[in-house]
């Protein structure tokens, strides 16, 4: 079977709303998931390299005293 | 093998045809309960291997799976609802294989929710890892269920010994099934690495890692 036009190819032989109901839940916490997974990332290794920074200036000021 | 159209097996057209995609997008449903269900077990794994051994990294790969699976039992049961509605004419029914399945929903929820309630770390690994061992005895009972309750849900589709699926489907559905593990591993080693960051960021090679500016 082949589709004749867009809105035929939308319709899914009548089962549209099942098909791309699950493919648009697939993709939404796909996305979610990642997008949570980097901005944890990123959130954890700012606060790393912070508090390097902050002892970093800590043993600095210690030596020189 | 049911071939009931007389297709050409190469034609990529015909795969492409909702008559054909659609009872593959049903036997995907499995295959991301499987997932669900094996990724309970590795976290079981690690879960137990850290309360015996009181290994850090194995809690933490405990924890980083727990929020892939849960979302897989999520879609799992999203994906079986919108399959369930046009072919048994329900989105829900209290069957055994939906039922159990939406059991592992909520202990993957649950055990979230204990990690995240106990501030001290180590406790936290512990409430967990407990958990997860009670919890497991749920994957052979959705494994079964099929078998041991005769209720609606059919049994299983494929197996060592062959399929009941036509080879076009059973080639989309090995497909995706591969492409969703391979999700799922790619996002658990991701969380692990940031869980690693979190809990470790004043270890001395973390630091390193930040003075040499290799965190990503």
């Amino acid at each position: 079977m082949n589709w004749g036009s867009w809105d035929a190819f939308w319709a899914m032989g009548g089962y549209g709303l099942y098909v791309w109901g699950s493919y648009a839940m697939v993709a939404a916490v796909l996305a979610v998931e990642v997008w949570m997974l980097r901005s944890r990332q990123r959130a954890a290794a700012s606060e790393v390299v912070r508090q390097a920074a902050r002892s970093q200036a800590t043993e600095g000021a210690r030596s020189k005293a | 093998m049911t071939t009931s159209t007389a297709a050409p097996r190469y034609n990529l057209y015909w795969f492409a045809s909702p008559q054909t995609f659609y009872p593959l997008a049903g036997k995907l449903v499995p295959w991301f309960a499987g997932l669900a269900v094996v990724l309970t077990l590795i976290g079981l794994f690690w879960a137990a291997i850290g309360l015996a051994f009181n290994t850090r990294l194995s809690s933490m790969m405990a924890t980083a799976i727990a929020p892939t699976g849960a979302l897989m039992t999520f879609l799992a049961l999203w994906t079986g609802a919108l399959w369930g509605r046009p072919t048994w004419g329900a989105y829900w029914v209290w069957d055994a294989r939906l039922t159990s399945e939406l059991i592992l929903l909520f202990l993957y929820l649950g055990f979230i929710a204990l990690q995240a309630a106990i501030d001290d770390r180590r406790r936290a690994d512990k409430a967990g890892a407990v958990l997860a061992i009670i919890g497991v005895i749920n994957v052979p009972i959705i494994y079964f269920s099929v078998k041991w309750w005769n209720t609606l849900h059919q049994g299983a589709s494929v197996s060592v010994k062959g399929s009941s699926m036509a080879t076009t489907m059973l080639w989309g559905m090995l497909i995706m099934a591969l492409a969703f593990w391979m999700y799922a591993i790619a996002a658990t080693l991701y969380r692990v690495r940031t869980i690693i960051l979190e809990r470790e960021r004043r270890a001395d090679w973390v630091r390193e890692l930040a003075a040499r500016e290799a965190i990503k």
